[in-house]
């Protein structure tokens, strides 16, 4: 079976649809790359600069979502097409999310710039690079329509998650040692914390391409690695 | 660690999920239909659930309407068209020499792509089938049975002031309905439809198809359409000929959003087949 519409200008408005989710995956790439940069090398400058940078991918949600309305209400699209118009939206939200997190991890190294030097934040360009060879990765599983690709992401966010845990412990631990460590701290704990959704968000991503492809969920029990939300460190832990 | 990852289809979406505890109407085995050389329809087989609306797509030439065709013995006034295999109404022979053809169309009622009324007024075109079959007692009776049947195809408020004017004055889409009502006023089980809202405009088409959706709860309604976004609109279920084979019959939503054959996919999406 050809891969082509009868109707040419059909084709064309599903490959603008693709086309507008592979620059805002881009623009999302590089987004969170500044961010965790400015997060390692405390550059404010880097930091502000890539906060600003939002703002593009904020106008190609929206104009992701005006194609999407447009090929909806046009072409009715059906069975894989509908799958692969849905999905975009879904995937354009995703990014967005992501985006807004690597946003926040972006402010937050213009406040960490300022404050001294905390041992454990060598522990985020550790979880930038996950996160980052996750979102390409995603993207890429995305423009090939590659299942096998997508659920090898689906599967990575437990190492992100264990490593978001093992930071939180020791940033516990290092608050409890020094009080005048807990607003540097603080701001540490958030920036994982929004690194460690982005990997949620890629995950996310992971799943609306077995769909597309598919035509079916990927069900089963993702794995987990993150237990923080129920983590206690002790008075001990402070030794 | 090794996650396992099942692939399950969702229950709500399968075909025979649904299915479970809804009667066949009509089965057919092997229907196999030649016209001369031709051979249009290879070794169908599929059941048509009673009370559901069944759609028939697929391109032109694909053996669809000539498959609805054989449900009624319509094509028996085709000379060189033969019909092998079994096709069965409630489990009686639908090809069985010894029924009365009559007496099968008025079980299976047909309606066509265009509207046919007689050159007749609006009570004698749905009093036609009635009074050829003896179905009342008293002109009162006959009435009853106009009335009734004028109702459930939804036409009645728009004539019942004007039952002796011709059928044919009337709109397009009250046509339609007219010829819809004159196929229910002998009381059938089965309704076919072969692409009724061709000649119709969009408002009189979702007329028709709001009253192909009432008609379901007392009839079996098989619609062939070259409308796509109608099959998905009017049926349950939905069943793609391509080249005179049945390619797929499944749940409409199921076939709308995942179809299982790449003939499916390509037909409905606008692609190449």
């Amino acid at each position: 079976m050809g891969n082509d519409h009868i109707v040419r200008s059909y084709d064309e408005e599903l490959n603008r649809l693709t086309g507008l989710l592979a620059r805002m995956g881009g623009l999302v790439e590089a987004e969170l790359a500044g961010a965790i940069e400015a997060v390692s090398s405390r550059d404010a400058e880097l930091a502000t600069r890539t906060v600003r940078s939002d703002a593009r991918v904020d106008d190609l949600e929206r104009e992701i979502g005006e194609q999407v309305v447009r090929v909806m209400a046009l072409r009715q699209p059906v069975a894989s097409d509908l799958r692969l118009v849905l999905g975009s939206l879904r995937i354009a939200g995703d990014l967005e999310r992501s985006a807004d997190y690597a946003k926040n991890v972006a402010k937050r190294a213009v406040a960490l710039a300022q404050l001294p030097v905390l041992r454990p934040v060598h522990a985020i360009p550790r979880m930038g690079t996950v996160v980052r060879e996750m979102l390409k990765d995603v993207l890429d599983a995305f423009a090939a329509r590659d299942v096998a690709k997508a659920v090898a992401v689906w599967n990575r966010d437990e190492e992100l998650d264990e490593m978001h845990g093992s930071l939180f412990r020791e940033l516990v631990t290092y608050m409890m040692e020094d009080p005048r460590n807990i607003t540097g701290s603080t701001h540490l704990l958030f920036i994982a914390k929004n690194i460690e959704r982005i990997g949620d968000h890629a995950t996310n991503i992971a799943e609306t391409i077995h769909y597309l492809v598919k035509g079916v969920p990927l069900a089963g029990e993702r794995p987990k690695g993150d237990g923080t939300s129920f983590s206690t460190v002790g008075a001990e832990g402070a030794q | 660690m090794d996650t396992t990852i099942i692939e399950t289809q969702m229950p709500s979406m399968l075909g025979a999920a649904q299915d479970a505890g809804i009667p066949v109407k009509i089965e057919a085995r092997g229907v196999n239909v030649h016209y001369g050389a031709k051979h249009a329809l290879k070794s169908v087989d599929i059941d048509i659930r009673a009370n559901q609306v069944t759609a028939f797509i697929g391109p032109s030439g694909c053996g669809k309407s000539t498959f609805l065709r054989c449900l009624n013995r319509m094509n028996d006034t085709i000379e060189s068209c033969r019909v092998a295999g079994s096709l069965r109404i409630d489990g009686d022979d639908i090809y069985d020499p010894t029924l009365d053809v009559v007496q099968l169309r008025a079980r299976v009622g047909m309606v066509f792509q265009k509207p046919n009324p007689f050159p007749k007024s609006i009570y004698d075109n749905v009093a036609y089938g009635p009074r050829i079959h003896g179905l009342f007692n008293s002109k009162a009776d006959l009435d009853a049975v106009v009335e009734k049947a004028l109702r459930g195809a939804a036409l009645w408020d728009e004539v019942k002031d004007r039952l002796g004017e011709s059928g044919t004055g009337l709109s397009g889409g009250q046509q339609q309905r007219l010829c819809i009502a004159r196929a229910i006023a002998v009381g059938p089980e089965v309704i076919l439809m072969d692409e009724p809202c061709s000649a119709l405009d969009p408002i009189a088409t979702a007329h028709v198809e709001t009253l192909i959706d009432e008609l379901r709860a007392n009839f079996t309604i098989v619609i062939v359409t070259h409308s796509m976004q109608q099959a998905a609109r009017v049926s349950q279920r939905t069943a793609f000929f391509h080249l005179g084979t049945l390619v797929e019959e499944d749940d409409t939503a199921t076939i709308f959003t995942n179809p299982r054959d790449e003939r499916t996919q390509g037909y409905i999406t606008g692609r190449y087949g």
